[in-house]
């Protein structure tokens, strides 16, 4: 088969159902893996911190959760796109997969950023530009789940939610763009929670370890949600 | 290797609350959503085998 | 396409225009939750100069949201919006017409009101220019943006609340470079920049969302 076909092949649901089980089993697996090798960098490996003690170790899964969220809307947009344009079911059903994923890693963000803050800053919540730019994608991701939750067609929640998402993505840079503006405008002193300890090598070995598990971890998640989605519907 | 002793490793320099208020949340966040997903899983199965 | 615009320019103002209660409730909406706020922090002066800007753009932002659920509700269940789908005119001049009469009659009386709720917040008189001119630049905005949710959300159950959890998050740069006008010059720096923003906003928004708003139009009553 060439190549373009071999593509369209797998966009019948019927014919990606037993591929995305597959690869869900070798990423949860390799998820595991990584998580192990993460968390042993950033309790045994990584030193404590001259500053911030051993409270920074939160950084491991507060920038990889934070990755993630933000990686994964794009993604999402993405794939509702694809739908949108080329009329694939899959393409929507993947990102309507992979929206609850994403939303719980916004929460793991939001929820280790004021853990990591309380310590450090003194507060569990600052309106931190990244905090707060973080809290409004919460809310975009949580918007996108509801509104094709209220949509009982399939086809028009499909449709819909791809709409928001591919607004919503435009929006993000401005959104950021916005916040980061106004945090610096009306926090005059340097609280900010973008300014972890200087990144010594096992630190960045640590947050990638544990991004890189984040990320494979996901992809199952969103492959065994589809397969959910696939079964639910035909 | 950091830690002297599991007591050390559980208190985390004075700051075991967070660390482990972190950590602890974001595995249960996650076993949440694993436990979701068998649940849909084991639904959808019995719903359309 | 003008005169379609024209035309339902036109007939939206006089529906409109037909049932004053509507527009009237939503102006004085905005009044009302201005008003809430001082009973909730305090009435001390300083503090209400303070935060008078972010007061009011909150509350023309909320009104201008509420506005906003009836503004495809009506034709969508006599029959006019199908017809305006499959109308020779193209449907985001449709949209783009009934985001214009939307914020004639929802958002510009804002604008006019904003004053009066500044005098109730001893906004210093010098300011009232620029929250008039950052209300006038980014309530259209709001329409724009706030009418493609109207659009997706169409004749869904729970649609209102559901609208706002959809729109207020695309809502917070506007709400952030106009509340921010304002506290710049009340600052004595100059606005400019903030008001610049305003307008590229506008027109952006201008620019695109027609296209979206028709999107979620075919979508929602296909």
């Amino acid at each position: 088969m060439s190549s373009s076909v071999k593509w369209y092949w797998f966009a019948s649901p019927q014919t990606f159902y037993p591929l995305a089980g597959r690869i869900a089993l070798a990423c949860a697996v390799g998820a595991a893996a990584l998580a192990a090798a993460g968390l042993y960098v950033s309790f045994f490996v990584a030193p404590t911190d001259a500053q911030q003690g051993d409270a920074y170790r939160i950084i491991f899964i507060h920038v990889a959760a934070a990755w993630m969220s933000m990686f994964l809307y794009v993604v999402m947009a993405f794939w509702a796109a694809i739908g949108l344009a080329f009329n694939t079911r899959l393409s929507a059903m993947m990102a309507s997969a992979i929206a609850p994923t994403g939303a719980m890693f916004t929460f793991v963000a939001l929820w280790t950023g004021a853990l990591w803050g309380r310590p450090t800053w003194g507060a569990y919540w600052v309106w931190d530009a990244r905090l707060t730019s973080e809290l409004i994608l919460l809310f975009l991701y949580l918007g996108f789940m509801a509104l094709q939750a209220a949509i009982d067609d399939r086809r028009r929640a499909d449709r819909a939610g791809a709409l928001l998402a591919i607004v919503g993505v435009v929006n993000v840079p401005i959104i950021y763009y916005s916040v980061q503006w106004w945090n610096t405008l009306h926090q005059g002193a340097s609280v900010s929670l973008t300014r972890a300890p200087s990144m010594a090598t096992t630190m960045l070995t640590g947050m990638l370890l544990m991004a890189l598990a984040f990320w494979l971890y996901s992809i199952a998640a969103a492959l065994v949600r589809v397969r959910c989605i696939i079964r639910e519907r035909e | 290797m950091n830690w002297g002793s599991w007591a050390e490793f559980w208190a985390m320099g004075g700051y075991g609350f967070y660390v482990w208020g972190s950590y602890g949340v974001t595995a249960a966040a996650i076993a949440a959503e694993v436990w979701a997903l068998a649940r849909r899983t084991r639904r959808s199965r019995e719903a359309a085998p | 396409m003008i005169s379609a615009i024209r035309c339902v320019l036109r007939r939206d103002l006089l529906l409109a225009l037909r049932r004053p209660s509507d527009v009237a409730t939503a102006l004085l909406f905005f009044v009302i939750v201005a008003s809430l706020f001082p009973l909730g922090v305090g009435a001390e002066p300083n503090q209400l100069r303070a935060i008078a800007p972010g007061v009011i753009w909150v509350s023309a932002l909320l009104s201008s949201m509420l506005s906003l659920a009836r503004l495809f509700a009506a034709d969508h269940a006599d029959g006019t919006l199908e017809q305006q789908l499959l109308g020779a005119a193209p449907l985001g001049a449709v949209a783009a017409a009934k985001v214009l009469a939307h914020w004639l009659v929802a958002g510009l009386p804002l604008v006019a009101i904003a004053p009066v709720i500044a005098l109730q917040y001893d906004l210093p008189a010098p300011l009232y220019g620029t929250l008039a001119l950052s209300l006038l630049l980014g309530t259209p905005v709001l329409s724009f943006i706030g009418a493609i949710g109207a659009a997706l959300t169409l004749g869904l159950r729970g649609g209102g609340v559901l609208l706002a959890l959809l729109v207020l998050p695309l809502y917070v740069p506007v709400l952030i470079f106009g509340a921010g006008s304002v506290d710049m010059a009340a600052a004595g720096l100059s606005a400019l920049g903030q008001l610049q923003v305003l307008a590229a906003l506008l027109v952006v928004s201008a620019a695109f969302a027609p296209w979206a708003i028709a999107a979620a139009l075919r979508i929602s009553t296909e």
